[in-house]
């Protein structure tokens, strides 16, 4: 093999120089690349690495799930890439995707020979950077090296810009065929940008590949390290400037806190005033992936308020969490607005998130927050059910949601929708309701505030699915904690991309953050994953503030305890954390969410990845889950609906609605009608 | 005999296989993974495959005779069979594979169990067609310029 490190050296130039061997295209990149492929077929395995060897790769092969990710943990930096099958015995590769993601941050790309388009999205919202049809070819293996690169190249430039946005200008290297949704989330991304609120660090939410910043990933411990200091300033006291500072974490900028902030004001407002309705939610709620809200009790851990009082929420999410939860008391509780959103980027299916008037106090009242167990979000049902979900999956983003009383039910879902997107479909419906991830302390159900998910996405979206209100362990914004079932309403990003974060279908992060109106942070999904295996300590370099949803990237972080409602993702758009620098942001937090929705067992995080990717996709798919919900918002989404559609239908929405959302403390705001 | 009519006759056969439709462009890929270092990898993924799917025929046999049908079993088995008779470029197999699967989606027994008798059939014609081939493949390769 080559001279090359087969560690991703960028240079291509001297990869290329370094051989020009047989048949090896010059520029391709780096011969020496190490692969790590899965695949329980052993025809296949024995192709894939002959392939592999042929473009001078370096391969490992494995047959089972279990034993890659064992090689994976023992030698996290044995491997560049894995390219991972999705049907296995011992574990759906979708799952071990989230664990990939979330714990070492890896680029994975899934096979199978499905080409189903549901399976294709669930590849796309679980943080895969590429999707491969069976049979391969050696065609599309030789450029798997590109994804390698464009996570390097990402999370380089976020190093280099914390903060500062930077949407398109780093674009990733795009190859040839980077035909994924990179390019998609990118435009998504853009125009959500428009939406952002003056924060102005708009986090692309792509998937893990394309992430263009790291997104910030709350896990629990960076939550819990944030409503400490969010308590010790006193919650009207607290900004985000002074936050950052008690805080004193490396990386994290007064964006990231500044949006997650605002979806704890959220959470917390809608905990204290919203009665939980569970029928609202079913709008919007995430459909498909919604976020599961449903631990969004088992955000516990994380004191959902601090989630929504951190702002992450976008400010509309919030706002409209508020409202949605407080049904009337519109978002008086002080939360930003944006929770309105946010709660649409939740849920994705909640198109509802308007919380507007009539429907959201349809749902606030309803629902609201029940996702969160508790949390009186408004959020109907479903997205309550979807908070739950992800809440739980977040891991419970804990949102202290009850105990911060006040909003509870706004969209606790922010976590929580991002959690769990899948189970209710709600996915962040509740959440949003709930918005600030008030979340769960009432919930019980982590739900998963998803910081957003509450955000409106959900809010009224909550998919009927029963939200389980959150009722888990009232940790607030665990995001969909695995337990739920899966929201389905895609685990959007929690709140706090607010819609903007769930454009981006795929990607939602992109959208998500960008629909949230702006809201800074619309923290996309709490990541109340809570570093699901811990990974990284979140590289706040991301920072992503606002949008964070990077649903899909951090997946990989986020993943991996989905489980653990406790640890609640906070993704709000803040890739990263979790992942190497990976900016996934709300992906995390979706991811977090949605894993828990799939995958209970391992991937308590990863269920919430996968909520909040459906969070994220809530909040864009909010527009059209309004539109859906009131065709009977359970259905919405079905685990992969056309969540472009979503996206676009919450974006949509979330420019109806949004428009005051943006506003940090829009006490009035009124959330556009979230139709109940 | 001589070599260079046996590579003749190679080529023919191949020629029919891919003309009457048994294999399909993935199969050259392999062929193109083939090389020094490899001389008889098509061969011997072949090989592989065969004993890979010859425990899931028997698999989805057993399945089929149990009642009640669970058709999601089946259909786990047969995506899995899909995808490897596809790896290799299997063309007729995996398109009744294909069929199999609608059916079990329709939860059709009937149909199932027709159809799979047409994948038994499809595989048992490819595998003696190959193991021809690679016959004469093998004997090619050892046979002497005249």
């Amino acid at each position: 093999m080559n001279s090359n490190s087969g560690k991703g050296s960028m240079s291509t130039a001297s990869s290329s120089a370094a051989w020009k061997t047989g048949d090896v295209v010059p520029d391709q990149f780096p011969a020496g690349l190490r692969v790590l492929v899965v695949d329980d077929d052993p025809t296949c395995l024995m192709i894939l690495e002959k392939m592999l060897r042929t473009c001078l790769y370096e391969v490992t092969k494995c047959n089972r799930a279990e034993t890659a990710l064992s090689m994976l943990r023992e030698n996290k930096n044995g491997f560049d890439i894995v390219i991972s099958d999705v049907h296995m015995p011992d574990m759906d590769g979708f799952k071990l995707l989230e664990h990939i993601g979330l714990e070492m941050d890896l680029p994975v790309i899934m096979m199978s020979a499905d080409d189903g388009k549901s399976v294709v999205m669930k590849g796309v919202t679980h943080g895969a950077c590429d999707y491969l049809i069976k049979p391969v070819r050696i065609e599309a293996l030789k450029n798997i090296w590109q994804h390698v690169v464009r996570k390097r190249k990402n999370e380089w430039k976020d190093f280099e810009q914390s903060g500062s946005v930077e949407e398109g200008d780093r674009q990733p290297k795009q190859s040839e065929d980077a035909d994924y949704s990179s390019s998609a989330n990118e435009g998504n991304w853009k125009s959500s940008k428009k939406r952002k609120d003056d924060e102005d660090d708009a986090e692309e939410r792509d998937d893990t590949s394309t992430l263009k910043k790291p997104r910030v990933v709350w896990s629990v411990e960076l939550h819990q390290q944030f409503v400490a200091a969010v308590n010790q300033l006193g919650i009207d006291k607290a900004v985000p400037k002074k936050i950052l500072e008690l805080m004193n974490v490396p990386g994290l900028t007064r964006e990231n806190v500044a949006s997650h902030l605002q979806k704890y004001r959220l959470y917390l407002r809608r905990l204290s005033g919203v009665s939980q309705h569970p029928g609202n939610l079913n709008n919007s709620f995430i459909s498909s992936q919604d976020a599961t809200f449903g631990p969004l009790s088992s955000l516990n851990g994380l004191d959902l308020q601090t989630l929504a009082a951190t702002g992450q929420l976008p400010a509309q999410s919030l706002a409209t969490l508020q409202a949605a939860g407080l049904g009337r008391s519109s978002a008086k509780s002080g939360l930003p607005m944006p929770l309105v959103d946010q709660r649409n980027i939740f849920s994705f299916e909640n198109p509802k998130l308007r919380f507007g008037e009539g429907q959201q106090q349809h749902i606030s009242n309803n629902k609201q927050i029940n996702l969160l167990h508790g949390i009186p979000t408004t959020m109907e049902p479903k997205q309550l059910a979807s908070l739950h979900h992800t809440a739980q999956s977040i891991g419970n983003i804990n949102m202290q949601v009850a105990s911060h009383g006040a909003q509870g039910s706004q969209n606790n879902s922010l976590l929580i929708q991002m959690a769990q997107p899948q189970s209710r479909g709600q996915l962040l419906s509740d959440s949003v309701g709930s918005h600030a991830p008030r979340l769960p302390s009432n919930m019980g159900q982590p739900i998963l505030s998803n910081g957003i998910a509450a955000t409106r996405n959900g809010i009224p979206e909550i998919r009927g699915s029963g939200y389980n209100p959150i009722s888990q362990a009232s940790s607030m914004l665990n995001f969909p904690i695995n337990q739920t079932s899966e929201l389905p309403g895609n685990g959007f990003p929690i709140g706090s991309a607010g819609i903007s974060s769930l454009t981006s279908k795929g990607t939602f992060q992109e959208d998500v953050s960008s629909e949230i109106k702006g809201s800074a942070g619309f923290m996309p999904s709490y990541d109340i994953f809570n570093d699901l295996n811990q990974h990284k300590p979140q590289n706040w370099e991301l920072q992503n503030v606002g949008m964070p949803f990077d649903a899909s990237q951090h997946s990989s972080s986020v993943q991996s305890n989905l489980d653990i409602p406790q640890s609640v993702l906070v993704q709000q758009g803040f890739s990263a954390s979790q992942v190497n620098g990976q900016n996934r942001g709300v992906g995390v937090v979706s991811k977090a969410m949605f894993s828990t929705v799939d995958s209970t067992e391992q991937g308590n995080g990863q269920n919430v990845n996968h909520h909040l990717n459906n969070f994220l996709v809530d909040n864009t798919i909010r527009v059209k889950s309004e539109r859906i919900v009131d065709a009977g918002p359970a259905n919405l989404y079905p685990d992969h609906f056309g969540q472009d559609d979503l996206m676009s239908a919450l974006l949509k929405q979330q420019e109806g609605i949004v428009p005051a959302e943006n506003e940090f403390d829009f006490d009035g705001y009124s959330m556009d009608n979230i139709p109940v | 005999m001589d070599r260079n009519r046996l590579q003749h006759q190679v080529a023919c056969m191949r020629r029919s296989l891919f003309d009457q439709g048994y294999l399909d462009e993935q199969f050259i890929q392999l062929e193109e993974l083939q090389d020094d270092a490899n001389p008889n990898f098509v061969q011997e993924i072949v090989t592989l495959f065969y004993t890979d799917s010859a425990r899931l025929i028997q698999s989805i046999e057993q399945a089929l005779n149990s009642r009640p049908i669970d058709f999601s079993k089946l259909d786990d088995y047969m995506h899995q069979f899909k995808g490897s008779s596809s790896s290799i470029g299997a063309k007729k197999v995996t398109n009744e594979c294909t069929v199999f699967r609608e059916y079990c989606r329709a939860e059709n027994a009937e149909g199932c169990i027709r159809s799979f008798q047409q994948v038994k059939q499809e595989y048992a014609i490819l595998r003696r067609k190959l193991e021809v081939y690679f016959q004469m493949v093998r004997q090619a390769a050892v046979a002497h310029t005249a």
